[in-house]
């Protein structure tokens, strides 16, 4: 498919879309579909029948529209002309909130009669929705995720095709660290540098093991191994827009000269892997895949690669030893994957949510995207907000912003009348973060200055009746079951450090005990081999910090 | 693994030739050229397919692949979804998540225990009920969750999780009766 092809795919489908008066959303992400949305898409397409409506309304399944705590969502819209199918545009409409299948008649009765069902409906004037600013997002909850072609009539691969067709790799390169976008996987590595290694990295510099009847050199994997318990962001968005991370995924390929791609996936997210599959046929047939892309002679195709329930998986030559076929145990760096990595090879690895920034920087210049967020931290931030919080579910907002408003603007605040206590964000490898620390920005320096670490974006906030020493034990008791074994000062270390945590929450320790906790928790931080062991003091480290006396009053004599 | 035979005898039927399951697990391995790199996929295909991963066929994916069977062996162990044991014919899986643990994931864990006498990992006696505990579902929102043969259900007490598994027992055990009536 050349730009030609793709501008008249695009046409047509706006077209089609317009020739629709109503347009319903209903959200089929995992959260929705547990309170069966799916059933509701079903049951409003009979009930439209009975209104006639089945020419003039269309109901289309999406994912996650992020207030996932209001599930199942169901938007109602009016017609959006062919030529204004921007983003903006259709996000007018009503929304419904905690719909359930009884509801359905009713809301099908509200599209003819233009009379919003009130008792459903769903303000968005709160700054839940305003305070947000979407662009790893904005598909999500308006595109049908198993759709091509609604991804393209919104503007989807043209970004692949600007860059693969009209700029050369070095060009794709330079615009992505001039935008100054950071991985979001956590440690926030700048994705501009990590791409240009890898575009330079010599295949033959390092003894390769490639299998046979494979001809590529160089590689680029998808990680979408989110194991942080409490983190939901990339199965949102692999679930609600896999074409976007597809096209980021290629755009990558592109521009460090890899012909062959893999997602990584969970096994726990089914829906996310059928929907990347799906997303990966349509592309191979709208040739957007394959060789010749684009009539020129790049190549690339992708393949999934299933997790199998490992969190240290997430740690790239971990993830890499998977995809090989074997257990997945980190090796020390360096040789960094960028030199090599799969089999041997240069090899590119990207989070899910860094790899859906890349369209629009290339589609919108890296100066647009280098405009929002602070200095150091460009761009948004994708947050699985969940715990003891009024509004939780999937945030989008630009770094930079505080962490009050993020709970208390966005979030609503804590619910039942109780109060702040902490926010704990990086999952296992990050820290709580104290209430004196509310107004400070987020951002990765930010945050790891206060103890904790950007991670992969779950921030979970607790209440006055939160036990900070049994949150500190259940990370550790995590750390502890996932540590691969490899290396002594994670393995064992972790080990003891869980024999102590629970001794504490015995009341059978001592201060002496609390000594030895800390010095664990620098040797362990010090000596591991991979970031599981060296953050996996975070929790400990942060809690004691902000929440000694909750440890003292713990320990044994203390009245 | 010391006690497996290694090949079955003339008398018995052989499985491969049998099981028609095992040709899909042959088709994921053969999509891949039985390199070893396959093993993963292999062993997803294999799980699916039979429930659980046994002897047999551990040993017929390390023939296959050409591996050791202690590569094998060190794979499905090594990953927390491969499962060595049979299920129960209903498998209640508990979120343990950092959220759902905050909201109350050990009282649904301590309801089902208290019921049927199970701790995570566990299969009632009569194999009716396998309770496991997972990592995180990412349906954070509606914590805590739970799924009742696959179906993901939020927000939910101790006492509509045991109704709930209840009601699956009850349901398939009838259906049974009236199957054999």
């Amino acid at each position: 498919m050349n730009r030609e092809e793709l501008t008249h795919a695009a046409e047509t489908e706006q077209q089609a879309q317009a020739r629709y008066e109503h347009h319903v959303h209903v959200c089929t992400g995992t959260a929705c579909a547990a309170l069966q949305s799916e059933q509701i898409v079903t049951d409003l397409k009979k009930e439209l029948v009975k209104h006639g409506l089945q020419r003039s309304c269309h109901v289309k399944s999406v994912g996650c529209p992020g207030l996932c705590a209001l599930g199942p969502l169901v938007k109602v819209s009016g017609a959006v002309a062919a030529n204004e199918a921007s983003p903006a545009a259709s996000d007018q409409g009503t929304q419904y909130q905690r719909v359930t299948p009884q509801d359905v008649p009713d809301i099908a009765a509200s599209v003819a009669s233009g009379a919003p069902v009130e008792r459903l409906r769903l303000p968005t004037d709160t700054p839940f929705f305003t305070r947000q600013h979407k662009i790893v997002l904005q598909n999500c909850g308006e595109v049908d995720p198993e759709k091509i072609e609604d991804y393209i009539a919104r503007g989807g691969y043209s970004a692949m095709l600007k860059a693969v067709g009209e700029m050369t790799p070095q060009m794709v390169i330079d615009e992505i660290t001039r935008s100054g976008l950071r991985g979001r996987g956590g440690a926030g590595f700048p994705t501009g540098l990590k791409w240009a290694t890898v575009a330079k990295a010599d295949p033959g510099r390092y003894p390769l093991r490639v299998p046979q009847g494979m001809s590529a050199r160089k590689f680029v994997i998808c990680n979408g191994d989110e194991g942080d318990p409490g983190a939901f962001m990339d199965r949102s968005v692999m679930e609600g827009d896999p074409h976007r991370v597809l096209e980021g995924l290629i755009i990558a390929a592109y521009a460090v000269g890899a012909s062959q791609g893999y997602f990584y996936v969970r096994a726990e997210y089914p829906l996310a892997v059928k929907r990347l599959r799906t997303a990966i046929r349509h592309a191979q047939r709208a040739g957007l895949l394959g060789n010749g892309i684009a009539g020129t002679n790049f190549n690339f195709d992708v393949e999934i690669r299933l997790g199998a329930g490992a969190f240290v998986c997430g740690e790239e030559t971990a993830l890499i030893a998977s995809i090989e076929g074997g257990r997945g145990v980190p090796r020390p760096r360096p040789p960094y994957p960028a030199e090599s990595g799969l089999w041997g090879c240069p090899t590119l690895i990207n989070n899910v949510e860094t790899l859906a920034n890349i369209a629009p920087i290339v589609a919108n210049g890296a100066a647009w995207f280098s405009g929002i967020g602070t200095e150091k931290s460009r761009g948004t931030k994708v947050f699985a907000l969940t715990g003891q919080v009024q509004n939780s579910g999937l945030i989008e907002v630009p770094m930079g912003i505080s962490l009050r408003e993020v709970v208390f603007d966005i979030g609503g605040g804590v619910p039942d009348g109780r109060s702040f206590k902490a926010v704990q964000t990086g999952g296992p490898s990050g820290g709580c973060i104290a209430a004196e620390h509310l107004d400070m920005p987020v951002d990765y320096e930010s945050l790891a200055k206060v103890g904790s670490i950007m991670g992969s974006g779950g921030m979970i906030v607790m209440d006055d009746s939160t036990d900070m020493v049994e949150i500190a034990r259940f990370f550790m008791e995590f750390c502890m079951d996932e540590s691969c074994g490899k290396c002594v000062p994670c393995r064992a270390g972790t080990a003891q450090m869980h024999g102590l945590l629970t001794k504490i929450q015995r009341g059978a320790a001592t201060s002496r005990d609390l000594d030895l906790l800390s010095g664990l928790c620098d040797m362990v931080k010090q000596c591991s081999l991979c970031g599981l062991g060296q953050s996996a003091p975070n929790p400990v480290v942060s809690t004691m910090r902000y929440f000694r006396p909750e440890y003292d009053r713990k320990i044994k004599g203390a009245s | 693994m010391a006690t497996i035979p290694v090949s079955t005898s003339a008398s018995v039927p052989d499985p491969l030739a049998t099981d028609k399951r095992y040709k899909l697990l042959e088709a994921a391995m053969r999509k891949h050229g039985y390199q070893a790199h396959a093993l993963i996929e292999a062993l997803h295909t294999a799980q699916e397919a039979f429930g659980f991963l046994d002897d047999f066929t551990l040993r017929h994916v390390a023939r296959a692949l050409r591996l050791p069977p202690s590569k094998v062996y060190g794979v499905t162990t090594f990953y927390n979804h491969f499962t060595l044991k049979p299920q129960g014919a209903h498998t209640c899986v508990v979120c343990t998540g950092t959220a759902c643990y905050i909201k109350g994931a050990q009282r649904l864990l301590a309801a089902v225990e208290r019921e049927w006498h199970i701790k995570p990992g566990g299969t009632t006696a009569d194999n009716t009920l396998s309770l496991l505990q997972a990592r995180c579902f990412g349906s954070c929102a509606a914590a805590p969750v739970y799924s009742m043969d696959g179906a993901i259900r939020g927000s939910a007490a101790a006492e509509t999780l045991v109704d709930d598994v209840r009601h699956s027992l009850n349901s398939v055990a009838q259906a049974e009766k009236a199957v054999d009536a």
